[in-house]
């Protein structure tokens, strides 16, 4: 069936036609394959409307170029209007004509003239090519899973809940709480943590919420929106429905072991409770330390349970759970300090980590809350900490294996609130601290309140703690004073590391099942760090709390609720698919897996030896088109087809004397040419853009093409590597262009210099003039192509190509 | 396995002993520890300034006498010679450039090639296994508690260092593989004075008290060590630090293959005890690990 | 004279860069941590903490330095270089310093200042290394 193309050619009240001659573009138009090409004077206007939809009618058109104003301006108007009609909105295009020509080129009314009946024209070669594209709309699974049970997953399960959806919490311990249940007391305001995290563990328990305790997971699979999470769930050897929580069985337990809870400040039983709160309220057994399970004896707790709870033939149990979306909530750990060997942590009992020192302060830890000397059990006098205990550690440093770059962020403040709860049981204490970081009013107001309790910081830190030469305990820190450069020694009872903060451990590999990416420090990467920080770079997974870096409770908490309603909203809507995937022609691909190897959205597998893309991960970077040696891979929107037309539409039967062809990147590109536009940069009127996903999106035989069909110059305008939308494929255009000119050069005596790269950033569009301007007068010192070369570049694109068949 | 072995200048005087019961010992483990031929004074310290060769030529030329005899290690015991040859080493080994200047200076010598690795006595011990060396024990040093004391060389910077800068134990365990038993000493770590004995022995003074009477007070007998500077400071000058601090209690100082001759027992005559400041007779008599009493002639 | 110190010296400058050079230690990096001092076994002897001789490096101011008893302090142990966070070897850029006095023919000791007995009495080891650092 022959295509009806209808062309408009907007004037813009002037704006356009006081520089194009719109007329004369129309007219130009007369040579092709068009039902009719109509001026208006404003096209976005309800009359012009009107009368497209007339027009539409009338003539039975099925598809639009519009010459007009940038199409970020009214594309998704133009693409109602089609809908109404019954056409499919991947048949109109939208030519600038504005911001990219008449504005640009004010001084020059003929060479705007000719560029604009130019773009019209590739335009309407391009639309002949196009078909019809459908956004595909998947189901979403109305469920949320929750991964860590700390302060952030509680939150953000509860908000879940709250709100109707059906919610999973997993955690790996015997109960929920994180590391806020075990702190006494939480800055800035000195309320006490127990007191108000309590509640919500019971919340947690009495909501809707499945709550997997001893629980991690397995393995991953499913598609986005609709994953399938294998759990695995230790044993608890206590049943959770029986366990009445009397705690018998922990205190007629023969074994004492570690108390990890308390940081191996004591002992606790085998069979125990981390803590009297715990949610679930049951205890637990602990295989590892269990006499019956070394050597199947014992079993005492099982005789004394009254509710006949203890079942120590339990096992490991899986179960499978579908859910839309994830919240990762997995929090910290602490640097271990004995690796830093200064501090003497692990070899003197009198140092301690900051952990161990809640542990002491608080009512219910291992010392009910008096601060004693490890090695004697004496009362404490004095106490030192150390700040920065191997955070800010550069990796340049001599000791690359050290500590971490970063700053643990919580420490300075964390020092502080076990400083006050130490002065008000009159202990002397000592900050040794690099800068002291309070930033915000709240924090700075908590400095000074440390500050009138009369603890004392020291500017300098700490590298050597020794004991006293006579060894009776104490132990000698000595720094430099930085404040006055002098060296201070003094003798204390005890020396607590602030540590640096740790993803917890288990997040790699975690991160590795979802395929969630890190950043450079192992922490899960946000997918971008200021404008989406509570999104992974993995749609549908979202993370909150220490699991993205170091941070204090009360931003973990606003990014609990965040990422809450974020999940909560993507699970309650249809997920929409742009049609701007890549796609494989299935007879075309020789299964090499070239492909597979460059996506860096891993969308591409192999099934029957042929490659197939996931429409839900591909991004439409369009990176692995070129790279496929068999033409295999095409993409929706910008498809070879669409382009080549364009291409030789836009070039070969411009009267223009000399062209540069431009490839824009979309997004960022595209919107500081239309900045320039409308600041009315002023630049040479041979360029032509056709804009595109990325630069690396190019073959090698468009760009032979597009000499072949006149043009004297080609450019790449990509985005920058990091902020572009597809930042692997921004990346990768600098590479691929180098190639070309290689290519260009040695194959076909080319001189690589018509073949130009930059990177715009759209705050510098200014650049851009620049950037033509000295381009132009390049190719001006080149001089066109002579019809002799174009003639020998069209036979070897023709030889070389492999065009494959679209639909 | 015969080994070339380059003694500097300290072990033909000060650490006389120290050579004796190496060589001695060495001999046990079936190691030849041979005089490298024509060795001359590596220069004691490293130079650490980018643009400063000349200081680097005395190491140089020792390694060249190395490749000379068609040897590809050099084996030291005092920990600044086994600095300042591995320093120098390195430094040409990763950069061609400089080593190609440097050849430029011998005259006399070959060229040097890089081929030679330079090791401490020590890490000859640990490759070789301390099993194997209890093994050999014929008398453990059974009731003896050691002090072990490292100082800056041996492990320090990290990348010339035979182990943990922060947290070594190649003493410990060879000290331990012996039948002794080692206190954990955290001044094991700290700096002796070092050359400063030439012209602040009161500062080094200062150094080894702390050193010293945490040793004493956790309960150890003796410090041991490996580096005949070390044991000036440590041993010598604990008439200075007795001056300045009189509540300071002498404690013996052992080198470390001094503890495998009496624990491979060699005989007395290997351990050249009678040059020490402070003398570990009475103490090894006491804990019955030496019993034939030669009289000791001692010049204080 | 004003104790003001000015930054826009181009000597200071020249000479900053200077003792980067010949230390071969990115000085610049230092952020006034403390950690060299606290680890130097020595600092209570020195008139200018190591942390300060760096700071005075990263200003370059030469006077003060050359004159610090610091650089004929520092005993090379290098307990500061396994300790700073910024990798900085303090022990080179002393050396550095001592060189731009030794250079020009300063020693610091010379071996007629060492008394017969003291001769006698302490090690070769000793006394070369001692050379060695503070003479030419
Ligand atoms: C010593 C110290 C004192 C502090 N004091 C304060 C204070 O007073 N005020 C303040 O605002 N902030 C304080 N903080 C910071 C505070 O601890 C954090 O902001 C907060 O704990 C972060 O909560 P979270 O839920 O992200 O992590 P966490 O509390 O670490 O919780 C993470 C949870 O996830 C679980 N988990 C981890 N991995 C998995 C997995 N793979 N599968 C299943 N479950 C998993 C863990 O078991 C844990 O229960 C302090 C920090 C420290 C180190
Ligand atoms: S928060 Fe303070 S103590 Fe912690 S790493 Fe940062 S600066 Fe150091
Ligand atoms: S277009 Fe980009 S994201 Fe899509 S399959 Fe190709 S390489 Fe992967
Ligand atoms: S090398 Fe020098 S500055 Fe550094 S710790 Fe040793 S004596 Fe102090
Ligand atoms: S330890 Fe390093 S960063 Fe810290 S003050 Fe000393 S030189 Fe500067």
């Amino acid at each position: 069936m022959a295509k009806k193309i209808g062309a408009f050619i907007c004037q813009c009240g002037g704006n356009i036609s006081n520089v194009v001659d719109v007329d004369k573009v129309a007219k130009a138009l007369d040579d092709e394959d068009i039902e009719l090409a109509e001026i208006e004077t404003y096209l976005c206007s309800e009359p012009s409307i009107e009368r497209m939809k007339e027009v539409i009618e009338e003539k039975g058109l099925d598809r639009l170029v519009l010459a007009c104003c940038t199409p970020k301006m009214h594309l998704k108007k133009f693409q109602r209007v089609l809908k109404e009609a019954g056409i499919n909105p991947a048949l109109v295009d939208v030519i600038n004509v504005r911001e990219h020509c008449s504005w640009v080129h004010e001084n020059d009314p003929e060479g705007a003239t000719l560029k604009a009946t130019d773009l019209v024209r590739g335009g309407i070669k391009r639309i002949e090519k196009s078909v019809p594209l459908e956004t595909k709309e998947i189901d979403v699974t109305p469920k949320v899973l929750v991964v860590g049970g700390g302060i952030a997953g509680i939150i953000a399960s509860l908000r879940v809940a709250e709100n109707g959806i059906d919610c999973y919490l997993v955690e790996k311990e015997p109960s929920i709480g994180g590391h806020m249940i075990q702190y006494p007391k939480v800055f800035p305001t000195l309320d006490c943590s127990q007191c108000i995290l309590t509640p919500k563990l019971g919340d947690v328990w009495d909501s809707s919420i499945q709550l997997s305790t001893l629980s991690e997971i397995e393995d991953i699979s499913g598609t986005l929106g609709n994953w399938k999470v294998k759990l695995k769930q230790k044993a608890r050897y206590i049943d959770i429905e029986k366990c009445t929580s009397c705690g018998d069985c922990a205190r007629y337990c023969p074994v004492k072991c570690i108390n990890e809870f308390n940081v191996d400040l004591d002992k606790r039983s085998t069979a125990y409770i981390p803590f009297l709160q715990a949610i679930p309220p049951v205890y637990t057994i602990d295989p590892e330390h269990c006499l019956y399970f070394k050597y199947g004896i014992c079993k005492i707790c099982q005789k004394i349970c009254s509710a006949d709870a203890v079942k120590l033939d339990d096992a490991v149990k899986f179960a499978e759970i579908n859910t839309g979306a994830i919240i990762l909530a997995t929090g910290y750990d602490l640097y271990d300090p004995s690796v830093l060997g200064r501090y003497l942590y692990g070899k003197h009992p009198n140092v301690l980590t900051s952990l161990q020192m809640e542990r002491m302060l608080d009512i219910t830890g291992p010392t009910t809350s008096r601060i004693v000397r490890p090695s004697d059990g004496k009362s404490v006098k004095k106490v030192a900490f150390v700040l920065c205990a191997g955070s800010r550690n550069n990796e340049a440093g001599a000791n690359r294996d050290e500590g971490v770059p970063y700053c643990s962020t919580v420490c300075c403040l964390y020092a502080q609130k076990q400083a006050i709860l130490l002065r008000k049981l009159d202990i002397d204490v000592w900050i040794h601290y690099i800068d002291i970081r309070s930033p915000g009013t709240k924090y700075e107001d908590f400095y000074h309140h440390t500050q009138e309790l009369g603890v004392n910081f020291i500017k300098g830190k700490i590298s050597e703690i020794m004991p006293t030469p006579n060894n009776d305990g104490r132990l000698i820190v000595r720094a430099e004073d930085m404040l006055i450069n002098r060296m201070i020694e003094n003798e204390v009872d005890l020396v607590v590391l602030c540590p640096p903060i740790l993803p917890s451990e288990g997040t790699e590999e975690l991160a590795q099942k979802l395929k969630v990416p890190l950043n450079e420090y192992k922490f899960i990467l946000e997918s971008h760090p200021k404008l989406d920080p509570l999104a992974t770079k993995r749609e549908g997974i979202f993370a909150a709390g220490m699991a993205t870096g170091p941070k204090d409770i009360q931003t973990t908490v606003s990014e609990a609720e965040g990422a809450a309603m974020k999940a909560v909203n993507f699970v309650s809507a249809k997920k929409e698919i742009e049609p701007n995937k890549a796609y494989i022609i299935p007879e075309f691909c020789n299964g090499c897996r070239e492909c597979i190897k460059i996506c860096p959205e891993e969308a591409i597998t192999i099934i029957d030896e042929k490659a197939v893309i996931n429409d839900l991960a591909c991004t439409g970077c369009g990176l692995c088109v070129p790279i496929c040696s068999e033409n295999a891979i095409d993409m929706q929107s910008y498809s070879e087809e669409q382009l080549l037309a364009q291409i030789k539409g836009t070039l070969a039967d411009s009267k223009a004397e000399l062209k540069i062809l431009v490839f824009v990147e979309k997004e960022l590109v595209y919107t500081a040419a239309d900045i320039a536009g409308v600041s009315r940069l002023i630049y040479p009127s041979s360029v032509r853009f056709i804009p595109l996903p990325s630069n690396a999106r190019l073959k090698l035989s468009y760009i032979l093409y597009a000499f072949a069909n006149g043009a004297d110059g080609v450019m790449f305008l990509e985005a920058p590597e990091e902020e572009g939308p597809v930042p692997e494929a921004h990346k990768a255009a600098e590479k691929i262009i180098e190639e070309y000119q290689e290519v260009l050069e040695d194959d076909y005596d080319l001189d690589s210099s018509r073949l130009w790269f930059s990177r715009i950033f759209v705050p510098d569009w200014r650049k851009l003039a620049t950037v033509f301007d000295s381009f132009h007068q390049l190719i001006v010192d080149l001089g066109p192509l002579t019809d002799e070369e174009r003639k020998e570049l069209m036979q070897a694109w023709s030889k070389g190509k492999k065009l494959p068949q679209v639909q | 396995m015969k080994i070339p072995y380059f003694p500097g200048c300290s072990l033909k005087t000060i650490g006389e002993g120290f050579e004796k019961s190496a060589i001695a010992s060495a001999a046990i483990l079936d190691f030849e520890l041979e005089e490298l031929p024509r060795w001359v004074c590596c220069g004691t310290v490293s130079s650490l300034t980018t643009d400063d060769l000349m200081h680097h030529l005395a190491p140089i030329r020792n390694l060249i006498r190395v490749e000379d005899i068609k040897e590809t290690q050099l084996v030291t015991l005092c920990s600044v010679c086994y600095s300042t040859l591995k320093r120098s080493n390195a430094l040409v080994k990763n950069d061609p450039e400089k080593l190609k200047t440097m050849n430029q200076f011998m005259d006399k010598e070959n060229e040097y090639q890089g081929s030679v690795k330079v090791l401490h006595f020590l890490e000859l011990l640990r490759e070789m296994g301390f099993d194997k060396i209890k093994e050999k024990v014929k008398k453990p040093l059974r009731g003896l508690t050691l002090s072990p004391y490292y100082g800056c060389l041996l492990v320090r910077p990290k990348e010339f260092g035979i182990d943990n800068p922060e947290d070594p134990t190649i003493l410990q365990e060879l000290t331990k593989a012996l039948g002794a038993d080692v206190i954990d000493n955290p001044y094991q770590l700290k700096c002796c004075g070092s050359y400063h004995t030439v012209d602040k022995p009161n500062l080094v003074a200062d150094l080894g008290y702390k050193i010293l009477t945490y040793a004493r007070n956790s309960g150890a007998d003796a410090l041991v060590l490996s580096c005949p500077l070390c044991a000036f400071n440590l041993d010598n000058r604990q008439r200075e630090i007795k001056r300045q601090y009189p509540d300071f209690v002498e404690i013996p100082i052992l080198y470390f293959t001094q503890l495998m001759a009496l624990a491979f027992d060699l005989g007395e005559e290997k351990l050249g005890f009678d040059i020490h400041y402070v003398d570990p007779v009475p103490l090894l008599k006491e804990k019955q690990l030496l019993i034939d009493s030669l009289p000791l002639i001692k010049e204080k | 004279m004003s104790k003001t110190i000015r930054l826009d010296s181009t000597e200071a400058a020249k000479f900053a860069a200077k003792i980067q050079e010949r230390s071969g230690e990115p000085i610049d990096m230092c952020f006034q941590c403390g950690e060299c001092s606290s680890a130097c076994p020595v600092s209570s002897d020195m008139d200018l903490m190591p942390s300060t001789l760096v700071r005075f490096t990263q200003l370059g101011l030469k006077d003060e330095l050359i004159n610090a008893k610091t650089i004929w302090v520092c005993a090379s142990c290098f307990h500061c270089v396994t300790r700073c966070p910024k990798g900085i070897d303090i022990a080179k850029v002393a050396e550095a310093l001592r060189q731009e006095l030794l250079r020009k023919k300063l020693d610091y000791v010379e071996v007629r200042d060492l008394s017969m007995e003291e001769r006698q009495e302490i090690p070769q080891i000793a006394i070369i290394s001692n050379l060695r650092k503070f003479s030419r």
